[in-house]
């Protein structure tokens, strides 16, 4: 079936778009609707899921089917439609807070049974619609207006939880880096299981500036290093940097002191996440952080197919299910 | 009815001496209250449940009340760990499972001091005499054997049973170890059970075969335990006779004994395939609530999905998702749960998603008492929601019923686009009594209607209503009908994000209207006795029989007393502010500290009396009684119930 095609603003909803000028949650829906139109699904089976933040109003403005749900909870509202309705591509849209704070039991949840859905974690750092709190992903010491005296809690890494959950897909991208944001939605939205994308948002009302490091075009090449399936770890804005794997620990290198050979080949397909764990917990400034697809594992059931698995295999192996079969069933007796 | 009165065995007059047999007569009676006590490892709840299908299989009319320790193993032998399962069976209709006890079993120590308190002066006391040493004193914290006090021994029929004993001799060549062979004593004490009340061991003892097929030497062990319990009555000088309850007048059809959560999970499947669509429960496993779950998973060749979650928030989260793809989307709780879950609902009122929630209520609050009943969530289930968030709720009113209002919570969440809440209890959920298998024919129908796909050029409006006040349920994948819905307000008609003021009010008080509106298309109340007089007795849910049989009982003797029993708490039947004030006095008892009271009260400025009980435990028919006697103006002339 030939599908119409469509352009990146047929994927825009009638609602105007309300965020802060200059937020990054602006790209990110730029480039959703740029992707959508490639993904191969059409408009009327895509259905966006949020939870609450400024990031979960992101439904609202797709022109596909959309539901703005409670904080946290998105993951959940996904588990029931996608195992009910598996035909559907469904997205889930959250922020850090929502995701990692009040939600952080469903993340972990979802990603463990590899629902076939695609998470975009909009991570800003930051609490952004109440205005300014940390989050679980904030820096330590952070000053916010609430925590005057700077943040005692240590923050947490999406992508170490996802893999912890043996998550199947798990990448980390950013609004201001346009292209590597739309090549990391396109392959989540290939992946068949839960996958998940990170996604560096800056909130330049609350947050500004906190992963500038990231994402200012000059200071990026020292700062992150972007994996490719395949290829040396390489990195730094003349690429002679690298990273190697020194007994059980990552270390960054000289590629003039070290043979290309010794640099650690990232392998995004490896079953076993250990090596992937250890790239997910590099963090500026010891170490650059790595953006691309961490790990990427194809052929894990899904939640979604096993459900309705079982319910295809009790047909076949009970027969379709008859109302008066089960009502008789067991001792019955009979009033003349 | 026969649940409290006086019965056959506490005088053994009023029985009928009909045959006699091997030396023994049999006596034949209208009723039989027994409850089954013993350890919780003695297998107490399975005795009970086949004393009652074996009872229900003769024709008796049945009705259970199964009560076990919070605790999986509690301390063996102590008063904690008791496991009791109470059965009344009898050839009359019968709405409880009776007051006080005609027999009582005990297996230890622990249960005969636990469970004496209900036994009725003259009634029988049979004792496993094994289980009554010195080790299990200590641990039920008896002082001597109380099998020996002169008390025991002149106010009831004490019957000393040496059961350990007898069936280890009797299942001795089946080769089983000493603990898998004591395992058999509660056949042992089933058979003579069944002796003393004439039943067949007929059920039991192809339940036994169907059970243990895997193991044929604990099937011939458990059986040759049965038969020597029953030869053991047969034989021994201490009975005298046994008794015999002849099959009940029921309603000519086919019948079965169920459980509540059973009759729950089947009317929801019922629901399912009568209104063409696959059934989604999402859950979190809490004590009443759970079995609904087990029985739902054995059944996917329904098109049944189970979802276990990692919470309840997450199981309801799970419903509402399956609901928007255009399920019937069920999820079950008990009270903490439902608490969890309240954010939740909140949305789904907004949305106007139809779904159940389903409350197995048990004693709070917070944990409470988890494995005892009470009704003390009607207010949750009324107003346990941020914002204005109404919901319809339903509630059965005994186990067969479950069936009934598991359709009808479809029939109303579908037909009205919102999510509906029912109230079941412990007392439910676990109780049994037999039901009459519905005709296919006669089962309701629910017909669902989604809007199909169109070309676009129009703007779907999904928010626009019906006569119901209801919305489109319009599902991903239609082509055209792209929505966005969630808990920001609502613009009317468009669904658009609105902080308009008056869109605010109009909204707030649309959904309120719509919920109202149900009430045109739910039943009258209806009324056992007058419509008006002297006393109106008002109850709702599992409370439904000990209210019948007390206000029968009051209207036997005499008073003019009328019981109105809610199924429909909101919107409630439109007829019922003119009933309550169509009595001098509206007595209304529950379960909980007033609740449903309180919403009478301020709802139709009636003036009502509590009879409140907040112990875990149902009420017993005697004290509804003398509470509706002491209301009620004096009898006058009797008349029938
Ligand atoms: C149950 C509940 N608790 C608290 C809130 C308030 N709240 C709304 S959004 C939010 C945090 C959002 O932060 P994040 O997920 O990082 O999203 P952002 O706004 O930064 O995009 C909080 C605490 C809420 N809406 N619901
Ligand atoms: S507060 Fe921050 S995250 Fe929210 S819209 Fe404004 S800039 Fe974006």
């Amino acid at each position: 079936m030939s599908l119409p095609v469509l352009k990146a603003t047929d994927f825009a909803s009638d609602q105007d778009v309300r965020w802060c000028p200059g937020c990054g949650d602006y790209s990110i829906l730029a480039q959703m609707k740029k992707v959508l139109p490639n993904v191969g699904v059409p408009r009327e089976k895509i259905v966006f899921i949020s939870g609450i933040g400024c990031s979960s109003r992101f439904p609202y403005y797709m022109n596909t089917y959309g539901m703005h749900s409670i904080h946290g909870r998105a993951p959940g509202f996904a588990t029931g439609l996608k195992s009910t309705r598996p035909d559907l591509m469904v997205w889930v849209i959250t922020g850090d807070g929502d995701s990692l704070s009040i939600g952080g039991n469903h993340f972990i949840h979802a990603i463990r049974r590899n629902l076939d859905i695609n998470i975009v974690l909009f991570n800003n750092r930051i609490y952004g619609l109440t205005k300014g709190q940390y989050s679980p992903t904030s820096a330590e010491g952070q000053i916010t207006k609430s925590t005057p005296m700077g943040s005692i809690d240590h923050p947490l890494s999406p992508l170490s939880i996802a893999l912890a959950a043996e998550a199947t897909f798990v990448a980390r991208s950013m609004d201001a880096h346009v292209k590597h944001l739309g090549d990391m939605l396109m392959a989540a939205s290939q992946h068949k299981g839960t996958s998940l994308v990170e996604v560096y948002q800056n909130c330049n009302v609350f947050n500004d500036g906190a992963m500038a490091y990231a994402q200012e075009k000059k200071q990026r090449p020292n700062n992150i290093i972007e994996l490719e399936h395949g290829k040396p770890m390489i990195f730094g804005e003349n690429r002679d940097k690298g990273i190697r794997l020194t007994g059980n620990h990552l270390e960054v290198v000289d590629t003039a002191d070290v043979p290309a050979d010794d640099l650690l080949i990232h392998d995004a397909h490896n079953p076993d996440p250990s090596i992937q764990m250890m790239l997910a917990r590099m963090r500026y400034p010891v170490m650059p952080e790595p953006f691309g697809i961490l790990r990427q594992v194809d052929g894990v059931a899904t939640y979604n197919d096993q459900i309705n698995d079982q319910v295809t295999t009790a047909k076949r192996e009970k027969g379709e299910g008859d109302l008066n079969t089960l009502f008789h069933s067991g001792d019955t007796w009979n009033v003349a | 009815m026969t649940a409290s009165q006086p019965g056959p065995l506490a005088n053994d007059v009023s029985g009928t001496e009909v045959s006699d047999n091997a030396g023994k007569s049999v006596r034949s009676v209208t009723g039989i209250t027994v409850r089954l006590a013993g350890d919780s490892g003695d297998g107490m709840q399975l005795l009970g449940t086949q004393l009652t299908n074996t009872s229900a299989l003769a024709g008796n009319d049945v009705a259970t009340f199964p009560d076990f320790p919070a605790e999986i193993r509690a301390p063996r032998g102590t008063r904690a760990g008791v496991s009791g399962f109470q059965l009344q069976f009898a050839s009359e209709e019968i709405f409880t499972p009776g007051d006080t006890l005609d027999a009582l079993v005990v297996m230890n120590p622990a249960a005969l001091v636990t469970n004496l308190g209900d036994l009725r002066k003259g009634g029988i006391l049979i004792a496993n005499e094994d289980g009554f040493n010195a080790k299990e004193f200590k641990l039920a914290k008896v002082e001597s054997d109380p099998l020996e006090s002169d008390i025991i021994n002149q106010s009831y029929r004490l019957v000393k049973v040496p059961m350990t004993k007898l069936t280890r001799a009797a299942v001795e060549e089946h080769g089983l170890s000493a603990k898998n062979a004591d395992r058999c004593k509660n056949f042992f004490a089933m058979g003579l059970v069944y002796w003393l009340f004439g039943r067949s061991l007929e059920p039991t003892l192809r339940f036994i075969q169907e059970k243990f097929y895997k193991k044929p030497d604990v099937v011939a062990a458990n059986e040759a335990a049965l038969r020597a319990g029953w030869a053991y009555g047969e034989t021994t000088e201490a009975f005298g006779e046994s008794y015999s309850v002849d099959a009940a007048e029921l309603q000519p059809g086919t019948y079965r004994n169920i459980m509540g959560n059973q009759a729950l999970a089947w009317g929801l499947i019922t629901a399912s395939k009568i209104s063409g669509k696959e059934l989604f429960y999402g859950t979190y496993p809490i004590t009443p609530a759970s079995d609904i779950l087990h029985e739902l998973t054995k059944h996917k060749n329904f098109g049944v999905r189970t979802f276990q979650a990692e919470d309840e928030i997450a199981a309801i989260c799970a419903t509402i998702g399956a609901a928007f793809g255009g399920e019937m989307a069920v999820t079950a709780s008990s009270g903490p749960g439902i608490a969890l879950k309240g954010e939740a609902m909140g949305l789904g009122v907004m949305m106007e998603m139809p779904m159940i929630v389903i409350n197995v209520q048990r004693g709070g609050p917070s944990t409470g008492l988890p494995t005892k009943t009470e009704q003390s969530d009607l207010l949750q289930a009324m107003f346990g929601r941020n914002g204005e968030a109404p919901m319809p709720v339903l509630a059965p009113c005994s186990p067969a019923d479950c069936f009934d209002m598991a359709i009808e919570a479809w029939r109303i969440a579908a037909e009205t686009m919102t999510p509906v809440m029912l109230l079941s209890d412990g007392y439910i959920a676990n109780g049994s009594e037999p039901w009459k298998i519905p005709e296919m024919n006669s089962l309701p129908k629910i017909t669902i209607q989604h809007p199909p796909a169109t070309s676009g050029e129009e703007p779907f409006l999904p928010y626009e209503r019906d006569e119901n006040l209801s919305r489109p349920w319009a599902v991903p994948g239609t082509d055209g009908l792209m929505h966005r819905i969630g808990g920001l307000e609502k613009e009317d008609r468009t669904g658009n994000v609105s902080y308009d003021p008056d869109n605010h009010q109009h909204m707030v008080q649309t959904r309120a209207e719509k919920v109202a509106r149900i009430a045109d298309r739910i039943p009258e109340q209806d009324v056992l006795g007058e419509t008006s007089g002297d006393v109106l007795v008002v109850s709702w849910g599992g409370t439904y029989g000990a209210c019948h049989t007390a206000v029968s009982r009051a209207r036997m003797d005499g008073h003019d007393v009328s019981h109105a029993h809610l199924r429909y708490l909101n919107p409630m039947p439109r007829n019922i502010g003119t009933l309550l004030k169509s009595f001098r006095k509206v007595i209304v008892p529950e379960l909980n500290a007033g609740q449903l009271r309180m919403l009478l009260r301020s709802e139709f400025l009636v003036d009502c009396i509590g009879i409140n009980k907040i112990k875990g435990k149902p009420f017993t028919v005697n004290e509804l009684v003398d509470a509706i006697q002491s209301h009620a103006a004096p009898a006058r002339k009797s008349k029938a119930g």
